[in-house]
C-alpha cells in the first residue's frame, strides 16, 4: 500500500515540468562546480606534490562538491515538497486517500518515500560525477561513500521537514517558505561556533551542517546517523498527527 | 439483515455553529437513501463524516458493524465515496487514475484489470480510457468520480450530488446505474433535484438546519402526499356541513364558485366516501380528483417550518 502511494507520488513529480527542470538545472550547476574543482586541483597539483600529507583528489574535489550540493538541495527541496499534501488538499484530491482504507501513517510515509526517491535520484546523479575521475586518478572510495551517505541522510531530513510543512500549510508557497526558513535556521546554528568562544552545545547539536560535515570527513559516528534518524522520525510523526488533527477541526 | 450503516446521535460543530444536530438513521443492503436539504443544511458535512474524512463532534457511525473512529480501516473497506468535488488527479489518464484507486482500495493485483473493465462499461468510460482526465468534459469527470467510488465494489456507496454537471441523457444513465447499484449495495446520495429522489430512492431524508426532519420510505411519502386532499367540481351549490362531518376531514376550501378542496387526515383515504356523498346529495358532480402533491410540496412545507 505504502509502495503504491510512493510510486504514484514519484510519478506525479514527473507529470509536471518541475522535476525535469530541477534535474536539468541541478545537473548543470553541479556539473559546473565539479569542473571548477577539477580545474582547481589541476592548478594546485604541482604545489601539492611538494607538501607531505597534502589533501588528495577526494578532499579537493569530492568534499567541496558535496558541500555545495547540500546548499543547493537546501534551496531545491522545499520546491519539491511544497505540493505534496498541500496541493492535494487544495484540489480536494486528498479525500480520495482519506476515504480509502489506508491510515494516515501510510499516506504520509508513502508520500515521503515517493518524494525522497526523487531526491535520492538527484543524489545519485551527483554521486556519478566524481566516479568519472577514476578514469585518470584514484579516489578515496571510503571518503567518497561517506560523502554520498551524508547527502542521502541530509536530503532525507530536508524532505521530512518539507512534508511536515506541506501538511500544515494552506498554500504551497507558504509550505516552501516555511521549509526553507526552518532548514536555513538549522543550517545556520553552526555559525554560533565561529562567533563565540564557548559555543552553546545544544544549538551546536541541533545544527544540520555540523552533523553533515562530521560524516563528510569520513568519520561515520553513530551519533550523527542517529541524529538524522531522529530528525526524520520527528517530522514524520508530526505530519501524521497533524493530518489526524485535520479531521477533528476545520 | 443487519444494518450496513448505523448512525447514532451524530452531531458536528464548527466553532459555535452547529452544522449537524443529533442525526440518527440506519441503512440496509438494497436500499437507496436520498438526502435532501437546502444549501447549507448539513448534507455535505454529514457525508464527510460518514466517509471518515471529518470526525464527528458527537455520535457513533458504524459501517458493517465497524466503528469508523475505532476501526477506520476495516470500516472504510466497505465504503465508496464521491465527494462534492470529484477527487481527480487531472494529469493522469482515466485508466492510470482508476488503477491507482483500485490499488489504494486494496484490490489484489490480478483482479484489478477485471475490476477496471467492469467499471469502465458501467460508467460509460470505455471510449476515453487513455485520455488525460484534464482534457475531458465535466460530465465525464463526474462519471470518473462515480467510477472511483464503485471500482472496489463496496457494500456502501456514498454519492454527494452525483448527477451535477451531467447532460439529460447522462443523468438518466446515472440514475439507472444508481438504481442498479441499489439492488446489491446500500447507496446514500444527496441531491437538490427532487425528481431524482422520487425516481431512484427507496428512502428519503430531509435535513434542515442540521436536523433530520423527515425520515420516510418513498412509498409512505408517495402515499401521504398523494392522498391528503381532494378537489371536486359540482354544478349545484353544496352543503358544506355534511362534508365537514365526515370523520377525518380537516377543512373545506372554496376555490372558485363551484370548485372545492377538502383536506383530510393522512391516515385515511376519503376520496371514495366524499364522492359517494356528493352523488347521494345530487349536487351534480362533474369532476373529482385526489391532489397529486409531489415531493417538492413536502420539501418546501417541511423546510419552511422546521418541526
Amino acid at each position: 500500500m505504502i509502495i503504491g502511494i510512493a510510486a504514484q507520488e514519484f510519478k506525479s513529480h514527473f507529470k509536471t515540468p518541475m522535476a525535469w527542470v530541477l534535474l536539468a538545472v541541478l545537473q548543470i550547476i553541479l556539473g559546473y562546480i565539479f569542473l571548477t574543482q577539477v580545474e582547481t586541483f589541476d592548478l594546485m597539483q604541482v604545489k601539492l606534490a611538494s607538501i607531505e600529507g597534502a589533501p588528495g583528489l577526494t578532499d579537493i574535489i569530492v568534499t567541496p562538491l558535496f558541500s555545495n550540493a547540500a546548499i543547493i538541495l537546501l534551496l531545491v527541496t522545499p520546491l519539491l515538497t511544497m505540493r505534496v499534501i498541500c496541493e492535494e488538499r487544495r484540489n480536494k484530491t486528498l479525500t480520495l486517500l482519506l476515504a480509502a482504507p489506508i491510515s494516515n501513517m501510510q499516506i504520509i510515509i508513502g508520500k515521503y518515500l515517493g518524494t525522497l526517491t526523487l531526491l535520492w535520484l538527484i543524489v545519485m546523479l551527483i554521486a556519478l560525477m566524481p566516479l568519472s575521475l577514476l578514469m585518470g586518478g584514484e579516489l578515496d572510495i571510503g571518503k567518497y561513500l561517506a560523502n554520498v551517505l551524508a547527502l542521502i541522510l541530509l536530503v532525507a531530513a530536508f524532505t521530512a521537514t518539507g512534508i511536515f510543512l506541506s501538511t500544515i500549510a494552506s498554500h504551497p508557497t507558504i509550505a516552501a517558505m516555511g521549509t526553507f526558513g526552518i532548514l536555513l535556521i538549522l543550517w545556520l546554528f553552526n555559525i554560533s561556533k565561529t562567533i563565540s568562544d564557548q559555543p552553546n552545545e545544544l544549538v551546536e547539536y541541533l545544527s544540520l551542517l555540523n552533523h553533515y560535515q562530521n560524516i563528510q570527513t569520513g568519520l561515520i559516528n553513530s551519533a550523527d546517523i542517529l541524529y538524522f534518524f531522529l530528525f526524520v522520525a520527528t517530522f514524520i510523526v508530526l505530519s501524521i498527527s497533524c493530518l489526524n488533527k485535520q479531521r477533528l477541526q476545520k | 439483515m443487519s444494518a450496513l450503516i448505523e448512525v447514532e446521535h451524530l452531531s458536528r460543530y464548527f466553532g459555535k455553529i452547529c452544522a449537524v444536530n443529533d442525526i440518527s438513521f440506519k441503512l440496509s443492503k438494497g436500499e437507496v437513501l436520498g438526502f435532501l436539504g437546502v444549501n447549507g443544511a448539513g448534507k455535505t458535512t454529514t457525508m464527510q463524516m460518514l466517509s471518515g474524512c471529518l470526525a464527528p463532534s458527537q455520535g457513533i457511525i458504524k459501517i458493517n458493524d465497524y466503528n469508523i473512529l475505532k476501526d477506520p480501516l476495516l470500516a472504510k473497506q466497505s465504503l465508496g465515496y464521491l465527494p462534492d468535488t470529484p477527487p481527480l488527479y487531472k494529469d493522469l489518464t482515466v485508466k492510470e487514475y482508476l488503477h491507482y484507486c483500485a490499488q489504494i482500495h486494496a484490490i489484489p493485483k490480478q483482479r484489478i484489470n477485471a475490476a477496471l473493465d467492469t467499471v469502465f462499461s458501467r460508467c460509460g468510460l470505455t471510449s476515453v480510457t487513455n485520455r488525460l482526465i484534464s482534457h475531458l468534459s465535466k460530465g465525464f469527470q463526474q462519471r470518473i468520480g462515480i467510477a472511483q467510488a464503485i471500482v472496489h465494489n463496496p457494500d456502501l456507496i456514498i454519492l454527494d450530488e452525483p448527477t451535477i454537471g451531467l447532460d439529460p441523457i447522462q443523468i438518466i444513465e446515472i440514475r439507472a446505474l444508481i438504481k442498479e447499484l441499489g439492488k446489491n449495495h446500500g447507496v446514500i446520495l444527496s441531491t437538490h433535484i427532487l425528481n431524482e429522489v422520487q425516481e431512484t430512492c427507496t428512502h428519503v431524508q430531509i435535513i434542515h438546519q442540521g436536523k433530520l426532519i423527515v425520515k420516510e420510505s418513498i412509498d409512505t411519502i408517495n402515499k401521504s402526499i398523494n392522498e391528503s386532499s381532494v378537489i371536486f367540481k359540482t354544478t349545484r351549490p353544496i352543503d358544506k356541513q355534511i362534508l365537514l362531518t365526515i370523520p377525518g376531514v380537516q377543512n373545506l376550501e372554496v376555490l372558485s364558485n363551484n370548485e372545492f378542496k377538502i383536506n383530510f387526515n393522512h391516515s385515511h383515504d376519503l376520496t371514495q366516501q366524499i364522492a359517494e356523498i356528493i352523488i347521494k346529495q345530487d349536487w351534480g358532480l362533474i369532476e373529482i380528483s385526489p391532489v397529486k402533491k409531489n415531493l417538492e410540496t413536502l420539501f418546501i412545507a417541511s423546510t419552511e417550518e422546521p418541526a
